[in-house]
């Protein structure tokens, strides 16, 4: 047995991710609070809460918010672990890189918290001035908690929407909406593609496996990867031509019709009103 | 008087990058006949039936459809899109490129909700073609997640549920088992029993004979190399050597027609 080389199982692990983020949908099956509910209903709430966790300044709500999507999550039957990972495992690459210099003193000037070093002469350096001491500000930090607060509430958020909303429904009600019927149709075809695409990287790795046998050096996987990228790019680019020909052929018109149909019930209003009153008091209690 | 479903004359197809697709291409289809097109691989056999159903048009020459000619201007128009649609249904190589509904069932009822049947209808037709393939089971699961024998069901279902007069199959028993492959077979023959017309796309020569009254052999110059009988044109190995078809060391036995499935 050799090891599993890095840049495969990277790559494996990374198609793996994305394929269980965009197609688990049986999720989408259960029988839980949020599946049960009118997808407009539940677009229009979502989008209230998204635009709440968008322009408040202050982390009660956006905690709050986060809070409840986390009860949300419960209620609709899904697994607390499967959730908050797949939102937590995101956020430090997509912010980290962006919060943690917003505590320094340099970028957020404000009272310090904490003192990591003292330079002997401030320092200008493009930009960049740097004062004689390089602290950790009460505003900075403040700041970046609110920034991963903020990212994470709304990628729970949209994580809750898609898990608990079939794709062709959650399509479907956007159209309703009357969301733009290019958007639909662009996100329509993103679906597929990802999964063409997953499909033909997967494929491209099996067959390299099957072909080459013991340990290769990382310079040559480095090359064959970037080589096999952009071999991907056009089949892939290949493939969605030839998904859109299927389209046509089966009657596709650019719009789609469906079997079933909405009902607004109730249950939907009642969800409706209990999220508006939700932002109302948080943002009302938090001021 | 019979109008042909396809006319074909001096049909060339060049792809945009300059590449050739076919070149010269001439015949004729009568409703209810059952074409194979031989060829070997890139000899343009997909070309050619993407070609009839207006998805591709001719760089030259020109191709005609129950009388009328197949025309891009033509197919924008959805009343006769859908018409057309209506009466011709295509089977894709890949199966991967055809499946693209997230269940199933929804994938069956595709083609008969899009042209504007009846939702009642379209719920029975859908029940109908999956049960006619036996792949009830499959009904609430995802096109991607099945196995490839599974997933050529699942598109033929979708024909079905269409019920279209005319089939375009793309290498319909490529990549199957040998139980699956006479499955589908058995499946063609039973559409050629309601007086389908079949034009398939295929590698296999003894399939060829089981299903064709008509075979065309493309040739690796993109030309038509010739058409006629199966019995006749398969028997030729000098035709079918100069199309690569044969191999020199392959040879046909008498025993040929017993390996595959009769009609019954
Ligand atoms: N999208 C495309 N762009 C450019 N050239 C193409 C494209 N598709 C096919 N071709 C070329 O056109 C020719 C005919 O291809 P076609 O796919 O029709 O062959 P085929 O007989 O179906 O082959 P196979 O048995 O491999 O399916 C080939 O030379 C091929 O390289
Ligand atoms: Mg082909």
């Amino acid at each position: 047995m050799h090891r599993k080389n890095f840049v495969a199982k990277t790559l494996t692990g990374l198609t793996e991710a994305v394929k269980r983020a965009v197609f688990a949908e049986h999720y989408a099956r259960l029988p839980g609070l949020l599946q049960g509910l009118d997808p407009r209903g539940k677009i229009l709430t979502f989008l209230a809460l998204l635009i709440a966790t968008a322009v408040t300044h202050r982390p009660e709500v956006l905690l709050g918010i986060y809070l409840l999507t986390v009860v949300l999550a419960l209620a609709s039957r899904i697994p607390l672990v499967f959730f908050t990972k797949r939102v937590w495992l995101f956020i430090p690459l997509f912010t980290g890189a962006i919060a943690l210099p917003a505590i320094f003193n340099f970028i957020t000037p404000g009272r310090p918290v904490f003192t990591l070093v003292t330079l002997a002469a401030p320092i200008n350096w493009g930009p960049f001035h740097f004062p004689g001491e390089i602290t950790i500000t009460e505003q900075g930090l403040r700041g970046a908690v609110i920034f991963i607060l903020r990212v994470a509430t709304s990628v729970s958020l949209s994580v809750l929407l898609i898990l608990t909303t079939e794709w062709a429904r959650l399509l479907r009600a956007l159209s309703a909406l009357h969301f733009p019927r290019v958007g639909i149709l662009i996100l329509g075809m993103t679906y597929r593609y990802i999964f063409l695409f997953i499909k033909v990287a997967e494929e491209m790795f099996l067959a390299r496996r099957s072909r080459i046998v013991g340990r290769t050096s990382t310079r040559e996987q480095q090359r064959w990867v970037s080589a096999r990228l952009g071999f991907m790019l056009n089949k892939s680019y290949n493939l969605s031509n030839e998904v859109y020909l299927a389209m046509l052929s089966r009657g596709w018109n650019g719009q789609a019709r469906f079997l079933d149909d909405f009902h607004f019930q109730w249950k939907d209003a009642a969800w409706v009103a209990f999220t508006f009153a939700f932002i109302f008091l948080i943002v009302f209690f938090a001021s | 008087m019979n109008t042909p479903v396809f006319t074909v004359s001096d049909m060339s197809y060049t792809y945009p990058d300059g590449l050739t697709g076919l070149q010269e291409i001439n015949f004729t289809v009568m409703p209810g006949e059952n074409v194979v097109i031989l060829g070997v691989n890139g000899s343009g056999k997909s070309t050619l039936l993407k070609i009839m159903d207006g998805l591709y048009f001719p760089s030259a020459g020109k191709i005609n459809a129950f009388g009328e000619p197949l025309t891009e201007r033509r197919l924008q128009d959805d009343e006769y899109a859908f018409a057309f649609r209506r009466r011709v249904g295509f089977l894709f190589q890949d199966p991967d490129v055809q499946l693209f509904s997230p269940t199933v069932w929804q994938e069956v009822a595709f083609s008969p909700l899009q042209m504007g049947l009846p939702k009642k209808e379209v719920a029975e037709r859908a029940n109908e073609a999956l049960s006619a393939l036996a792949i009830e089971k499959l009904r609430d699961r995802i096109p991607y997640q099945l196995s490839e024998g599974e997933k050529k069901k699942v598109a033929l279902a979708s024909l079905l549920a269409l019920d279209p007069e005319v089939w375009l199959l793309d290498e319909p028993t490529a990549n199957l088992d040998p139980r699956t492959q006479d499955w589908v077979i058995e499946f063609l023959l039973s559409l050629t029993d309601k007086g389908k017309t079949l034009i398939v796309a295929i590698h296999e020569l003894e399939v060829a004979e089981v299903i064709a009254g008509q075979a065309y052999i493309l040739g690796e110059d993109h030309r038509l190399a010739a058409q006629g009988r199966p019995k006749e044109i398969l028997r030729d190995e000098e035709l079918l050597l100069r199309a690569n078809l044969l191999h020199r060391h392959r040879h046909f036995h008498a025993d040929l027609e017993h390996r595959h499935p009769h009609r019954h």
